[in-house]
């Protein structure tokens, strides 16, 4: 089909929708500077709504369409139910600033759900308040910056990352006005304890580590990176993303963890919605408690209501975090229990060894080991013959799949993280593994193929750069329809 | 039983375990010291789907929902009318169990949607630019300042009192990380210094009523300060956009175009601003380009900007945020178009002015501001209002925002075109009784 846009299917006197007529005498109207003149918009009938949105719909790759290992986003199917409890009116429809007393309910989910993630995690205080991951790095970081202050100890002005970790930790630790200082890993994909040491000074407010990290590996060297973290008075802060290989076998508060932030999104099975919502809770240990973002949930005779911590970093935001996000892991976690979420670490984690295995004789294993819920695999032996990472992923999006994250964790050449998730079947996993094997023999063979894929797709390479350097991020209704 | 979401069998497992080399699933997790090993975790039993939603309906029956209850309640979370297409289309599965869309080839659905949605915010406010969304409201706002200080190398943020509280709390918690100074700033007759940032101002303010938001616009750039507008959306149906009195930044909360309100998330936070801010802004960008075969395509754009690419010197440190949210917007704004935005706007307008109008003739209750309003107004009651809240209550009614902390016995109180003339006046009715 020809690609077109709103204004393209827009006529005048056209609407996708029929509303009432006004059953209230009219109001005399402001003055006229405060009215808009006209209004630009396209007028479109339902029909061609539809139409059109259902023709976007079908250029997309979702879960529902196949296998999506992008790693360190667990790409998990999403049950079905989880649509249709987070529309019943009783959750959907209720406004932020009821009263506590006509939305008992929901604070009862919030109060159970902020229960049930300290236990998984081993923490003690849990706020949902954060709307995504990098929101709870944030809250994370802001109680680091607020623990100190309140001790009256102003030297403490670096955090350090692992030279492994997501963007989003040096982003975050940077907007609390840190340093920020990289700490190299090892040989073996640990962090380096030699490094850890000389960098772990009084002047550190906190490490923030990923465990198990964006290699895919459990670093085993947790107590001592704790106890050396600890040792000269810093924080250690964990980025959940990871969580799934742990689900009910270990918890962060055992490993020596202050705070974690979680993906309700990644580890417990909400919707990714082309890039949100998520939602990102913090648990913390009682050290932290009170630092907490506002508000949380308590629970006394008179019922639950919303409490402000005593030393609490403040609002996130201008309710109480994406509820609608809670409702649907709340129900998860409820459907699964703990053993059932030990059988879901236990499929994610033999899922990635599997394709680990499978294919360590066509690509490159920079880490050799066990690993966790994905597998980190190098394109370096591609690479020599003139075929990059990048070309790899798009052949993968000819044989159906989605391809796996590229060019991350940085400190791997050619990264390829495949994170295949509990959900997908050996089946699913065998026929990928054919197709990076396929893909590996064209590498030797046929690397044109690769260097054009993908070939089949609604539209191939597009030009980065051009729209990079001349943005053209909207149409203007008053210009000309676009041209197409 | 065997779990629906788990398709291997034992048999696959154990052949898969032989060819990774391990006895059992627990020698895959031997980097896990021994001693931190666990298998106490107290949670409830498993539920089956059906108990599940037997379950969860129980739960959500014990709130007070708005298809049960007539609601005036705003404050920054609207109930308006959600027509059917928006959820039908943010219901089909290739977009909602997608991701930020990294491989442009195989997300054209996102990307041309975002485009879309990027193109009809701009439209709609009057600015040049907008990204894909932030969180909500209130920390799009937030993201606008720090964006501010960074774009005028100043580090003070100034705030008119009349904005939404709870985004001045916001806009507090984002800026003690950068340790910038946030000052609420009456601006009757004192000139702005020349240290802020930005200016951050709402328009109708948080008690619904219009400002001169226009010589806020002159007194911020006379000292180079740009000048931030919190809207509503549905309010640029029927007024003026902040594009046309000087805005520089335009953020607001998108939940009311098309959302339900769920008990405030998720939200949206729509950003836009000017083009001169573009490569500043915090958040993911999509742009029109072209494939090799030069047939017209969308990609995420402008990504050094990003944590991802930049790291500590990233613009935000923002990755996930509201894309389905921002997708409702998009159908909402195209399903209505141009009539029918304005007219929820007017039907808004002319109902809260008959609810007002209503109110006010009641013996001991007045209109607190005599400026002009859009959908919200704040009454002065006769008694406290949480003790009309509770008589509305009785009657099935979801009242107003109990502002007597800030406004003597002051309740706002929120209409919009899903009220009824009949729900107005058991309004006003039950009002009269206290």
């Amino acid at each position: 089909m020809e690609s077109y846009l709103l204004p393209d299917i827009s006529q005048p006197g056209k609407t996708g929708c029929t509303l009432p007529p006004l059953d209230v005498t009219p109001s005399e109207l402001p003055p006229r500077e405060l009215l808009r003149q006209d209004l630009e918009l396209p007028e479109v009938s339902e029909v061609d709504l539809v139409r059109y949105f259902t023709h976007l719909s079908r250029l997309n790759y979702g879960v529902d369409t196949g296998f999506y290992p992008l790693g360190s986003c667990t790409m998990k199917y999403n049950p079905k139910w989880q649509e249709d409890i987070a529309r019943l009116p009783g959750f959907a429809e209720i406004h932020p600033y009821q009263s506590a007393d006509s939305v008992q309910g929901a604070l009862k989910l919030m109060f159970e759900l902020q229960a049930y993630l300290a236990e998984i995690v081993g923490m003690n205080a849990t706020s949902l308040a954060p709307m995504a991951g990098a929101q709870g790095e944030l809250a994370g970081i802001l109680m680091v910056k607020d623990y100190y202050q309140a001790q009256g100890d102003k030297k403490r002005k670096k955090v350090l990352v692992p030279d492994s970790s997501h963007g989003t930790n040096p982003a975050t630790a940077a907007m609390c006005g840190f340093e920020i200082h990289s700490v190299p890993s090892d040989t073996k994909g640990n962090l380096d304890l030699k490094s850890l040491h000389s960098l772990m000074t009084d002047e550190v407010a906190a490490l923030t580590l990923t465990l198990p990290t964006t290699l895919g590996l459990f670093d085993p060297q947790i107590a001592e990176i704790s106890q050396l973290v600890h040792g000269r008075g810093g924080l250690l802060i964990g980025d959940g993303a990871n969580l799934n290989s742990l689900l009910g076998r270990v918890k962060f508060g055992d490993l020596g963890f202050d705070c974690v932030q979680l993906n309700l999104h990644k580890t417990f099975s909400t919707p990714h919605g082309g890039g949100g919502p998520g939602s990102g809770p913090v648990c913390v240990k009682p050290n932290l408690a009170a630092f907490l973002p506002s508000p949380i949930v308590t629970k006394d005779d008179n019922g639950y209501s919303f409490f402000s911590p005593l030393h609490s970093i403040g609002s996130l935001g201008a309710a109480y975090g994406n509820f609608g996000v809670m409702i649907k892991a709340y129900a998860y976690i409820r459907s699964l229990g703990a053993a059932g979420l030990a059988e879901v670490s236990r499929d994610a984690v033999i899922n990635a060894n599997y394709l680990k295995e499978e294919l360590r004789a066509d690509y490159h294993l920079p880490y050799d080991r066990t690993c966790m819920h994905e597998v980190v695999f190098s394109g370096k032996r591609q690479k020599a013959k003139g075929v990059r990472t990048f070309d790899i992923a798009k052949r993968l999006i000819d044989y159906g799949f989605h391809p796996p994250t590229i060019y991350f964790p940085l400190i791997v050449e050619e990264a390829l993280m495949i994170e295949p998730t509990e959900t997908e079947s050996k089946q699913t996993l065998d026929s990928f593994i054919a197709a990076m094997k396929a893909i590996a023999r064209e590498v030797e063979e046929n690397p044109e193929i690769l260097h054009a894929a993908p070939h089949n797709t609604p539209v191939r390479r597009l030009d980065e750069t051009t729209a990079a350097r001349q943005p053209d991020l909207r149409w203007r209704m008053s210009e000309e329809k676009s041209k197409l | 039983m065997p779990s629906p979401y788990l398709p291997n069998t034992n048999a696959d497992r154990a052949v898969m375990l032989q060819k990774i080399g391990a006895s059992s699933p627990e020698e895959l997790f031997q980097d896990i010291p021994v001693r931190f090993r666990q298998t106490n975790f107290r949670l409830p039993p498993p539920l089956s789907e059906l108990e599940l939603i037997k379950e969860l309906r129980q739960l959500s029956n014990l709130n007070a929902n708005l298809d049960d209850y007539v609601c005036f309640l705003g404050a920054g979370f609207y109930r308006h009318f959600i027509p059917s297409v928006v959820h039908h289309i943010t219901g089909r599965s290739e977009f909602y169990t997608a991701y930020t869309p990294y491989q442009a080839e195989i997300s054209q659905g996102t990307l041309q949607a975002m485009y879309e949605y990027q193109s009809l915010v701009c439209q709609l406010t009057g600015m040049e630019v907008s990204n894909t969304g932030m969180y909500d409201g209130s920390t799009a706002a937030a993201e606008a300042a720090l964006m501010a200080c960074r774009f005028t190398h100043k580090d003070k943020i100034a705030v008119v009192p009349t904005i939404n509280p709870r985004y001045h709390r916001v806009i507090e918690t984002y800026a003690s990380g950068h340790d910038l100074a946030l000052d609420k700033t009456e601006l009757d007759s004192a000139d702005l210094s020349p240290d802020y940032a930005c200016l951050v101002v709402q328009q109708p303010n948080f008690w619904g009523h219009f400002e001169d938001v226009r010589s806020y616009a002159q007194r911020a750039h006379e000292v180079g300060a740009l000048l931030l507008v919190i809207v509503d959306p549905i309010s640029l149906g029927m007024f003026r956009p902040p594009g046309e009195y000087g805005a520089d930044i335009v953020v607001s909360e998108g939940q009311a175009l098309g959302n339900p309100t769920s008990f405030g998330g998720p939200g949206l936070g729509i950003f836009t601003c000017r083009q001169e801010y573009l490569r500043q802004m915090p958040g993911r960008i999509v742009g029109k380009t072209v494939d090799v075969a030069g047939k017209p395509g969308y990609v995420l754009t402008l990504s050094t900007r990003e944590q991802h690419i930049r790291r500590e010197r990233a613009t935000s440190n923002i990755c996930t945020s509201e894309a389905l949210v921002a997708l409702a917007a998009t159908v909402y704004i195209a399903a209505l178009g141009k009539s029918g935005l304005r007219h929820i706007a007017e039907l808004c307008y002319h109902k809260a002015h008959y609810a007002a109008q209503a109110i006010s003739s009641l013996r001991g209750y007045s209109l607190v501001f005599p400026e002009p309003f859009f959908k919200e107004f704040v009454v002065r009651c006769p008694v406290p209002p949480h003790q009309i809240n509770e008589a509305l209550f009785q009657k099935r009614i979801i009242g107003g925002l109990d502002v007597s902390h800030l406004i003597d016995n002051g309740l706002l109180l929120c209409v919009t075109e899903v009220n009824t003339k009949q729900d107005i006046d058991r309004l006003v009715d039950v009002l009269r009784k206290v």
